[in-house]
């Protein structure tokens, strides 16, 4: 799964992927660096992907970094959830190759699209 | 993506993709279980759940969509099951564990197509199972507890259903607030998981921004627990934790409903009493020196294994052998200068790194052959999902239990291992186990046992099939083998018990008159047992009637090097694996006979076919040697005797494949390097017992294929 999602934007656009295999991770990898898009799964082992969203806005360095959810499409709650928390898109799996890079190009700020 | 990368990461997503079933069916057996014992945990529920959900997110993604489909239709039945809208009955369980099957013969062959799975009939089986189970929520009692918006908002729907259940339930909710160095979190929270289990459950895990800094975080776990705030402070015992009890608004709770699933905390714990005001802080202190290494353990938890291709192995193990051939070439060269006047001295030196290289290569030896062990435990979690579902299939109840499950056999040998032992299961619980009834008649209990039980014995393993089933009856033996034309009656009445056990091996021999569906799958036991040989073990029986039956299967460690009797046949070494030797007797001429066509030997009152291994190999010899031996060998219920030249004794030997080009050649089952610069052929001698004994003339395998 994240090996997916690093290949398609390796791919794209040379981008440099940073993953974190859980919230906590994510956590920890968060306050070092400044990220062009966050892309947060809402089932996460430890900590969900909203309280990473909610914990994101709420941080001076990542209020504003563009943050892409992906969940199933069956969860309309964490949907609507991670909306309301601020994440700017919203993708369900399984999603394509492509899919995933429109969604990134469409909350990505400043970046062509495709 | 290029095609390159795109079949590497398909072999990544199909080995991914295997690791989540194996984990699937271990938890659904675990579930299975526990539903027996009624005390299922829902977090292994859910931990079903996201395996599913994982499957599919990733079958999406690689494009394997009959994996992808399969997965979808469980989601939907697991998203139930986890969020209690259903209840977990055996029927619920029926559909998963064949789900399970489905996604294994999925991840076998490529598309759904091939695998014969009938994706329609169980789409409607699911919509059965969910349409038998109606569901139904009222009043919501979260409303009821002080917590904020800001809490609520970021629960996911699983992590709110878990609050609103124990809440229902009169459980009690605590805050627990903690400070975690974030380098080492990984490790504090397996700690602080560990700590709560046994006291509640975890519901969430909340970050947040007062408290922390650049290398601690401040977090506030949600946790439910029936214990006292003291109890779960004690329980805990994390420096600087502080634990709270999230107070209810209002009066009286909503009485709890009976749960569909049961924690097993909650069984013995009395009901929470309500705890109305904030505590003091809990802070008890940890034993001293309790939380020093953090640091390190977070640093050592990144995964220490690696997947790696058997073929890989397989090549090192050649290159050991090669060396082992390099290495008998220097000996013979230190040999020669030992004589040569004043090398003395360096011929000893050049001996004594001999040896030191020797031991090197003998541990490289063995290191390589235990990287190819795995533990038997993978087959017998195949194992468990047939006796269940055979015994289901069959109105039976059985309970396995498993021994010595991490018992490790070569690779190639488990994979070769699950057909045989299935079979032999689905025959124990077919054929051996009563029903729960006739079981009650005859005073057992009414639940069968169906015992794996597996060991190391040398350079041995065994496992053992143990039922305590009806058992077979000798004298019904005979006589199904005389009625089958397998013996005369006269044969038939003197064979031993033993002798009778083992006509269950023998081909076109079935116990029962009727072919069930699950047994009679057109192979017998004659199978099995070919197929064991193969792996160069052998099979035995034992029965008792009215007490059960037992096999035992005894199998070599690897295949990758075996230990090997060496014959020579006219002016060739052969070897012939030490498994498929009985014994080694001297050759009489006089005591051939020639029965249609064919030599045989009257051996301890059996008839013993000969099969002369010169003229079947095409080598001549200029005169027929004085002394000649026989070796016996047997494979399944045939026997036979093959006439070789000398014996030159036993040696451990790796078999090497004989290439390509003469895959066509039978009768072989590789080459063997014995060193100084020897070749040995190695006989496949299940091939040739089979070949030679069903009456097809291998042809002659003439000497010019190899040399």
């Amino acid at each position: 799964m994240r090996a997916f999602v690093r290949a398609v934007l390796e791919e794209w656009g040379d981008a440099e992927v940073v993953e974190a295999a859980s919230g906590f991770e994510a956590l920890r990898v968060l306050p070092r660096e400044a990220f062009d898009v966050a892309i947060v799964d809402v089932n996460m082992p430890d900590i969900n992907g909203l309280e990473l969203v909610s914990f994101m806005r709420k941080s001076a360095a990542h209020a504003k970094t563009p943050v892409l959810m992906i969940s199933t499409e069956a969860a309309h709650t964490d949907r609507e959830r991670g909306l309301a928390l601020g994440a700017n898109g919203y993708l369900s799996k399984p999603f394509t190759a492509e899919a995933l890079r429109e969604k990134v190009g469409e909350i990505l700020p400043g970046r062509r699209e495709g | 993506m290029t095609g390159d990368e795109g079949s590497g990461m398909r072999e990544e997503f199909l080995a991914e993709a295997q690791e989540i079933v194996e984990a699937l069916s271990r938890d659904l057996l675990i579930v299975d279980q526990a539903q027996k014992e009624g005390r299922v945990d829902p977090q292994q529920v859910n931990e079903i759940f996201r395996s599913v959900h994982t499957l599919k997110g990733i079958a999406g993604m690689f494009g394997h969509s009959a994996i992808g489909a399969l997965a979808h239709g469980l989601e939907d039945l697991l998203d139930d099951l986890r969020l209690e809208r259903i209840a977990l009955t055996p029927e619920v369980l029926d559909v998963l564990f064949e789900g399970v099957e489905h996604f294994q013969r999925l991840l076998q062959v490529d598309d759904g197509a091939e695998a014969g799975i009938d994706f329609d009939a169980f789409a409607k089986r699911i919509g059965q199972v969910l349409g038998a189970q109606g569901g139904g929520r009222s009043g919501d009692p979260l409303a009821m507890l002080d917590l904020d918006d800001s809490v609520l908002s970021v629960l996911t729907e699983y992590e709110e259903h878990r609050l609103r259940s124990n809440v229902e339930s009169g459980v009690g909710i605590y805050r627990v607030r903690l400070r975690l160095p974030l380098l080492s979190i990984d490790s504090s929270l397996e700690d602080l998981k560990a700590r709560v289990k046994p006291v509640g459950e975890i519901i969430t895990y909340l970050p947040s921004m007062e408290g922390g800094d650049a290398e601690h975080i401040e977090l506030v776990v949600l946790v439910a627990s029936t214990e006292s705030l003291r109890a779960l402070g004690e329980a805990i015992a994390f420096e600087d934790a502080s634990i709270e009890p999230v107070a209810r608004r209002g009066a009286t709770p909503v009485p709890p409903r009976a749960p569909t699933m049961t924690h097993p905390e909650n069984l013995a714990a009395p009901p929470r009493v309500p705890v109305e005001t904030r505590h003091e802080m809990a802070t008890p202190v940890p034993p001293a020196g309790q939380n020093v290494s953090f640091d390190q353990l977070s640093v050592r938890s990144v995964a220490k294994t690696v997947r790696v291709d058997i073929e890989k192995l397989d090549h090192l193990m050649n290159v050991v052998g090669e060396l082992a051939i390099i290495r008998s070439a220097v000996v013979r060269l230190s040999e020669g200068l030992r004589n040569t006047a004043g090398l003395r001295e360096l011929a000893i030196d050049l001996h004594r790194i001999n040896r030191g290289f020797e031991r090197n290569l003998l541990e490289l030896q063995n290191g390589i052959l235990d990287v190819r062990m795995v533990p038997l435990g993978q087959i017998f979690e195949k194992l468990a999902r047939i006796v269940r579902q055979v015994a289901r299939e069959h109105g039976k109840e059985v309970r396995l239990v498993v021994a010595g499950k991490e018992t490790e056999v070569d690779k190639l040998i488990v994979e070769e291992l699950s057909d045989p032992l299935m079979h032999i299961i689905r025959n124990a619980i077919d054929h051996g186990i009563e029903s729960p009834k006739v079981r009650e008649l005859a005073e057992k209990p009414p639940v069968g046992t169906l015992a794996l039980n597996a060991y190391q014995k040398g350079k041995h393993v065994v496992i053992e099939v143990e039922d305590d089933g009806a058992g077979m009856n000798p004298q019904t033996l005979r006589e199904t083998a005389v009625r089958r034309g397998l013996l005369t009656p006269e044969a038939a009445a003197e064979l031993t018990r033993e002798e009778a056990y083992n006509l269950i091996f023998a081909p076109g021999f079935s116990t029962k008159s009727s072919i069930t569906e699950i047994s009679g799958r057109g192979v017998g036991m004659d199978v099995v047992k070919t197929n064991i040989a193969r792996l160069g073990g052998v099979i035995d029986v034992q029965s008792e009637v009215g007490t059960g039956t037992k096999f035992t299967i005894t199998l070599p460690v690897t295949l990758a090097m075996i230990n090997a009797l060496l014959v020579r046949v006219a002016d060739r070494e052969f070897a012939v694996p030490i498994t498929a030797v009985q014994e080694a007797i001297v050759f009489e001429k006089r005591a051939i006979r020639r029965v249609e066509g064919r030599e045989v030997l009257t051996l301890r009152g059996a008839t013993l076919p000969i099969c002369r291994l010169d003229e079947l190999f095409g080598l001549g010899r200029p005169q027929e040697p004085d002394r000649q031996f026989i070796v016996v060998s047997e494979v399944g219920a045939r026997r036979m005797g093959f006439v070789v030249d000398e014996l030159h004794g036993q040696q451990d030997i790796v078999i090497k494949s004989l290439g390509p080009s003469l895959q066509k050649v039978r009768g072989f089952a590789g080459a063997t390097d014995l060193g100084d610069q020897r070749v040995a052929l190695v006989i496949d001698v299940p091939a040739l017992v089979e070949e030679l004994a069903s009456g097809n003339e291998l042809g002659r395998i003439t000497a010019g294929g190899y040399s």
